[in-house]
């Protein structure tokens, strides 16, 4: 069955809307409010970057964003309580590594994910083989978590993905860390195509999209796209939330209008 | 030592904490290396490089003037005696051979100390891939002679500029360029650490040198092994070279970490660079760095087989200080007339401090490189010493 951000998900697509999902990271500035701007922009839901010392998937820009917060004093303690309270009105999905999950405890963490109003959960460093724990805690906890495919996944291995994944599927457009790319190309069609042929799950796609020209496109081959460094550098560079909620329409309406 | 389960788990410890974008990569790496080490034909090829490039075997030293020091019968596996001046080349040369095999052009590595970086370079060189190595920048500015080695011999060295800039920030770096550029190159990773099969096939590439020493210390004990045998850990991988050929064997087995890196000693078990281990890390599982005088042990985990071994109890890791690691460098050099490397002087070290204990004992010591990259270093230390 089909869980309540899934079902979210799932109506906004069939009713023909293309899907929208920025990233943050979490504990950067004013991120509650920027988070807000997002959600209130048209996003459909909204990752949130809990920082980790080693972050061996992100490229410079979510680095830099990462090691600021945590400077900062950011902890996933800290993440949990600034989102008391906050109604963002959208589904939100953790998106960390998964070494903060197991210091903490796989069952104390998805506690603490629900308490803060999470409902999603990407670990980018836990392949299918070992979300074992993770999701013997997750699961029960009513966590969704999205599971990454790329380029090179074979069909073997996308079908495993796909079935294990929940609330939406991560493609991974192109081979490579996150970050922004000139150009997505072909390799973001061919895998959304793919995903598309063994999965009704939403299938969204992530890495180096930032212009709504490349969201259209990166889009029109799958259910929609996530965009994070992009926000992130805004973010880094002091964009107010308002100015956030002026990109982030930007993309929505670039991708109302196909 | 045993093979890992079918997780790639030592234990407890280990697995394959990778992206998914990796997954294909890692289980062709595994399948790729099983067959190759299965493969007559490979392991003549290894040994013939080994033998005729890297001047296998190495010699064993009975240090008569430091036993005599001591009150213990030292010997020294003298792995700084290997072309490039440390244990990394039995590695290199093999994951060299594999990189050829599975039809890729590039070789990536990170280097905390410089010495797998100059064995990847030079393994690079002789068979004319690409290479590009990581280094924090950090251990660039101290071992500015190894960049400049590595330079001479055709690899790009690449600084990794995030958080502590040392040998955990190198590993992240290559991991990413692993991840962009998998289809043609092959990570050579340097310890026995990572997703499952580097712990496992590192160790199994490092294991001529413990089955050497084996039969050299039974040719010199009348047959016996020594009592203790004893390697530096930082990632753990000239120690898991020489434990394998004593794992079966009654000698007890110690590896002594930087007091300032020691995972096993200071850590808790945790998940980074595709495996879980033993790593310091702070209250949320943040990681946390290490200090030490050797960048070749600055890390603050340590290998997945290493962990189990603690755990077991059948190897133990206490640590030394910086500055028992000086001392320790300055002995071998004044009384064998053999300059260690630091690494393997963190080993020196705790035989030295603990020679009271283990007085009339025989202990090898797997001496992993030499100290020619860390001479300036010591030179500057000394000085300022006055």
């Amino acid at each position: 069955m089909a869980s309540t951000m899934e079902t979210h998900l799932r109506t906004a697509r069939d009713a023909g809307r293309k899907l929208l999902v920025p990233y943050l990271t979490g504990g950067l500035g004013p991120w509650t409010e920027h988070l807000r701007a997002m959600a209130d922009a048209g996003a459909d839901a909204v990752e949130v970057g809990i920082p980790f010392s080693d972050p061996a998937m992100d490229g410079p820009v979510i680095q830099a964003a990462s090691e600021q917060a945590l400077r900062g004093g950011t902890n996933p303690g800290s993440i949990f309580a600034d989102l008391r309270g906050v109604d963002a009105g959208v589904p939100l999905v953790a998106m960390t590594y998964y070494n903060l999950v197991f210091h903490m405890g796989d069952a104390r963490f998805a506690g603490e994910m629900v308490d803060a109003g999470f409902s999603g959960m990407i670990l980018p460093d836990v392949p299918p083989e070992e979300q074992g724990p993770w999701r013997a805690a997750a699961d029960p906890a009513g966590i969704d978590t999205v599971l990454l495919a790329g380029p090179i996944t074979p069909d073997d291995r996308l079908r495993v993905v796909c079935e294990q994944s929940r609330g939406y599927v991560y493609g991974v457009n192109l081979m490579g860390i996150t970050g922004e790319r000139s150009s997505v190309g072909e390799a973001s069609a061919v895998l959304a195509r793919r995903l598309k042929a063994v999965t009704d799950k939403p299938v969204l796609m992530g890495f180096g999209v930032s212009t709504p020209e490349q969201a259209v496109e990166v889009a029109a081959a799958a259910d929609g796209v996530i965009v994070g460094t992009a926000v992130v550098r805004r973010i880094l560079e002091g964009e107010s939330p308002e100015q956030l909620h002026a990109y982030i329409a930007s993309l929505r309406a670039a991708l109302d209008a196909g | 030592m045993g093979d890992p389960d079918a997780t790639g788990r030592f234990g407890r410890f280990g697995g394959r904490f990778v992206p998914e974008t990796l997954m294909p990569a890692c289980i062709e790496l595994d399948a790729a290396f099983r067959d190759a080490w299965a493969d007559p034909t490979f392991r003549a090829e290894l040994d013939a490089l080994l033998r005729d490039y890297a001047g296998r075997p190495s010699p064993l030293t009975e240090c008569h003037r430091l036993s005599e020091e001591l009150g213990v019968r030292v010997l020294l596996k003298r792995e700084d005696l290997n072309h490039t001046g440390s244990h990394k080349i039995n590695n290199v040369l093999g994951q060299a051979l594999l990189t050829k095999r599975m039809g890729k052009t590039r070789l990536l590595a990170e280097t905390g100390a410089g010495q797998h970086g100059v064995a990847t370079a030079t393994a690079a060189a002789l068979m004319g891939f690409d290479c590009v190595v990581y280094m924090g920048e950090v251990d660039m500015e101290r071992q500015k002679l190894n960049v400049f080695r590595m330079r001479l011999l055709g690899a790009e060295v690449r600084p990794a500029s995030s958080d502590s800039r040392t040998l955990k920030d190198a590993v992240n770096e290559a991991m990413r360029d692993w991840v962009a550029t998998v289809e043609t190159s092959h990570y050579c990773l340097g310890s026995v650490m990572g997703p499952h099969p580097y712990p496992w096939m590192v160790r199994e590439l490092h294991r001529v040198l413990g089955d050497e020493a084996r039969e050299q210390c039974r040719a010199l004990l009348g047959g016996a092994d020594p009592d203790v045998v004893v390697a530096c850990v930082g990632g753990g991988s000239n120690a898991a070279g020489i434990f394998s050929g004593f794992a079966d064997t009654s000698a007890e087995l110690v590896g002594v970490e930087p007091a300032g890196g020691a995972a096993v000693g200071g850590g808790v078990p945790g998940v980074v660079h595709g495996m879980t281990s033993f790593l310091k890390q702070d209250e949320w599982g943040q990681v946390e760095e290490a200090q030490s005088i050797s960048a070749g042990l600055d890390y603050p985990g340590v290998g997945p087989e290493h962990a189990h071994l603690a755990d077991i109890g059948r190897a133990r890791y206490p640590n030394v200080t910086d500055q028992e690691v000086v001392d320790a460098f300055r002995t071998l050099t004044r009384t064998e007339g053999i300059i260690p490397a630091l690494e393997p002087a963190h080993a020196l070290a705790w035989v030295i401090r603990e020679a009271p204990a283990l007085a009339g004992r025989t202990v090898l010591i797997n001496l992993s490189g030499r100290g020619d990259k860390d001479v300036a270093q010591i030179m500057d230390l000394l000085e300022g010493e006055g």
